[in-house]
């Protein structure tokens, strides 16, 4: 009778939990996929041809996001041109030349952290080092700003994907007599290219929609910009501006741009994804 | 070695002068990539050595000027020059302890839920989904918060809030006031959903370290689900969660868009979670650029600086955790 009795509380007990299991991940899965329908409904909402062939137009008139969308691509891809190199030979030396040293242990455990640091002080940072001495404002200095954050990305995602190789391929290679060098850049690289190309898409993801290390370091401008000594336009400062400001085709502008990046930084992870499965049943 | 050269079509191999020379510029390439790649991992090291120092030095002239008393200071006036950082700092570590309130248990739900409890196709459909929105830019969580999660909460949940709670003493403080839909609880729950998926996908990676063996030996013993997540898989998994967890809670106090939008920049401790505040990072990124006067951009240095010593304890031990569950994985 006792006995029953224990089995029928444990019994309830589970399906409490278990109910409450699900319940978490509808509720937490709910929220999410309100986000997205929000942003979906209102950006598209917004959308037009204009938003792609104007610039950010004055208060309280219609326009598009042109100079934004520009400005972004420039600071992005100049970033992962500084930050990617960088990442990629410090990755290189985690996972090759310093396997197992303490010096590799200590970059790495900084790295992880400089990974999740706050960008807002990486933004303090390069005002600091490139803004204040400059004396002004610069599309070049939020380039560097979005680099500091390619790199402990790119940093992880090399030494992860080199550490995936088989040391068997590299042992061939020093058995026919190549050094070191050799070994990593025609084989080690060759054999992880696609997880390597997976860490620059998902650098780029990362990087894409950055908003707080640019606000004092690229700032903003009103006007199409291409030199990089000028303050810099970008989407997310944009999105930033416009969004809290008072003007409704301004806020429908953010809802635009909100979607621009999403979508972008939505498509550049599939992608990554799909590289990075695709080798991993090869 | 000398073949190698030869296939590449670099050099002809004629004889052992050849030979020797393309021997040692083969060297010189394996010092020189070897100490590129040594000096990019030290420049890892120096990035972060460059941004204390970077800080330390911009916030000097705000240190001499008010002391330990920065920290403990409510004042924030850029017309009598007197800056204090005690609401920022309050706002910060009210919004994230919110947002682990709500995010740790529904996020281990999730965990739970894909690992224990999902249905095979329903699986990887669902954890590629959580990733998926774990990179989600924070601005895209900000705009939502103001344009439609603000307003729902103050139109239907906060005056609900004010009612239920106002007659009970001790609550009613906490609930008080009208309801502004901006403000402390809204950017704790807009952070909350920020994290979910990072606490989420970490948790289930973690939980996924659990040997089946031992989830199979409980299940062989008649252990429930519940029996098997609460005594076999969140004990092995203890260390990796807490990491997730604290990771989470570093990327909450390090937070500046998701907040920004929502806060309601109030340079005030409120009793109330549903008045207006601010956090470090909402206050740097709304006056670090109208700053004027070098103590006033000092000042907004030396929050950053607290900002960062902040998030570095707290990540530094997020990643001893991992680590220590990494090991255990390996092994």
């Amino acid at each position: 009778m006792r006995g029953m009795n224990i089995y029928n509380a444990r019994r309830r007990s589970n399906t409490v939990s278990v109910v409450l299991y699900y319940s978490a991940a509808i509720f937490g899965i709910a929220w999410l996929v309100l986000i997205l329908f929000a942003l979906l409904r209102e950006g598209f909402g917004s959308l037009s041809l204009a938003v792609f062939t104007q610039s950010t137009p004055p208060p309280g008139s219609a326009g598009g996001l042109l100079n934004a969308i520009v400005g972004s691509l420039i600071m992005t891809g100049l970033g992962v041109l500084i930050g990617a190199p960088i990442g990629l030979l410090a990755g290189t030396y985690l996972a090759e030349y310093g396997r197992g040293t303490p010096l590799a242990s200590i970059v790495r455990f900084i790295n992880d952290i400089l990974l999740s640091a706050p960008s807002i002080v990486i933004g303090l940072f390069i005002y600091e080092i490139m803004v204040a001495p400059m004396g002004h404002f610069s599309g070049i200095a939020g380039a560097v700003a979005l680099a500091v954050i390619v790199v402990p990305v790119v940093v992880r995602t090399t030494e992860d994907m080199l550490t995936l190789v088989p040391g068997a391929l590299r042992e061939a290679g020093s058995a026919l007599g190549m050094p070191r060098a050799l070994v990593i850049n025609r084989i080690a690289y060759r054999a992880a290219k696609a997880g390597l190309i997976t860490g620059m898409l998902l650098a780029v993801a990362r990087i894409s929609g950055e908003t707080a290390p640019l606000l004092f370091t690229a700032l903003n401008n009103q006007f199409f910009q291409a030199n990089l000594n000028e303050p810099m336009p970008s989407l997310p400062v944009v999105i930033f501006q416009f969004a809290l400001s008072p003007y409704k085709d301004w806020q429908k502008l953010a809802w635009a741009g909100a979607l621009l990046i999403t979508l972008a930084v939505l498509a550049l992870s599939i992608m990554a994804r799909v590289l990075g499965s695709r080798k991993a049943t090869q | 070695m000398a073949d190698v050269v030869v296939e590449s079509g670099r050099l002809s191999y004629t004889g052992t002068g050849e030979r020797a020379r393309a021997l040692r510029s083969l060297r010189l390439r394996d010092v020189v990539f070897h100490g590129l790649t040594l000096s990019a991992a030290v420049g890892v090291l120096i990035l972060l050595g460059g941004v204390i120092l970077a800080l330390i030095l911009g916030s000097i002239p705000s240190i001499k000027a008010f002391g330990f008393g920065f920290i403990t200071s409510q004042t924030w006036n850029p017309v009598t020059d007197q800056y204090g950082a005690l609401p920022s700092i309050y706002g910060t570590l009210v919004t994230s302890a919110i947002a682990m309130i709500f995010a740790v248990p529904v996020g281990l739900g999730i965990a739970i839920f894909l690992t224990e409890l999902s249905p095979p196709k329903l699986k990887r459909p669902i954890g590629i989904a959580v990733e998926l929105l774990a990179g989600i830019p924070s601005i895209i969580y900000g705009i939502w918060g103001l344009f439609i999660f603000a307003p729902f909460l103050q139109d239907h949940v906060e005056p609900a809030l004010i009612n239920v709670f106002g007659p009970i003493p001790g609550l009613s403080t906490l609930f008080a006031g009208p309801p502004y839909g901006i403000g402390v609880l809204t950017s704790g729950i807009v952070l909350a959903i920020m994290v979910l998926p990072y606490i989420s996908s970490i948790s289930r990676d973690v939980f996924e370290t659990v040997p089946p063996v031992l989830k199979e030996a409980a299940y062989g013993v008649g252990c429930t689900t519940s029996e098997v997540v609460t005594k076999v898989v969140i004990p092995y998994s203890r260390a990796g969660v807490i990491g997730g967890a604290m990771l989470a809670l570093g990327r909450a106090l390090g937070e500046t868009m998701a907040v920004t939008f929502v806060i309601g920049n109030a340079d005030r401790i409120s009793g109330s979670l549903l008045a207006p505040g601010t956090t470090i990072s909402a206050k740097i990124a709304n006056e670090f650029t109208e700053a004027v006067g070098d103590l006033y951009t000092s000042s907004l240095i030396e929050l950053g600086l607290i900002l960062f010593v902040i998030t570095f304890i707290v990540l530094a031990i997020a990643r001893y955790m991992l680590m220590r569950i990494e090991r255990k994985g390996r092994v």
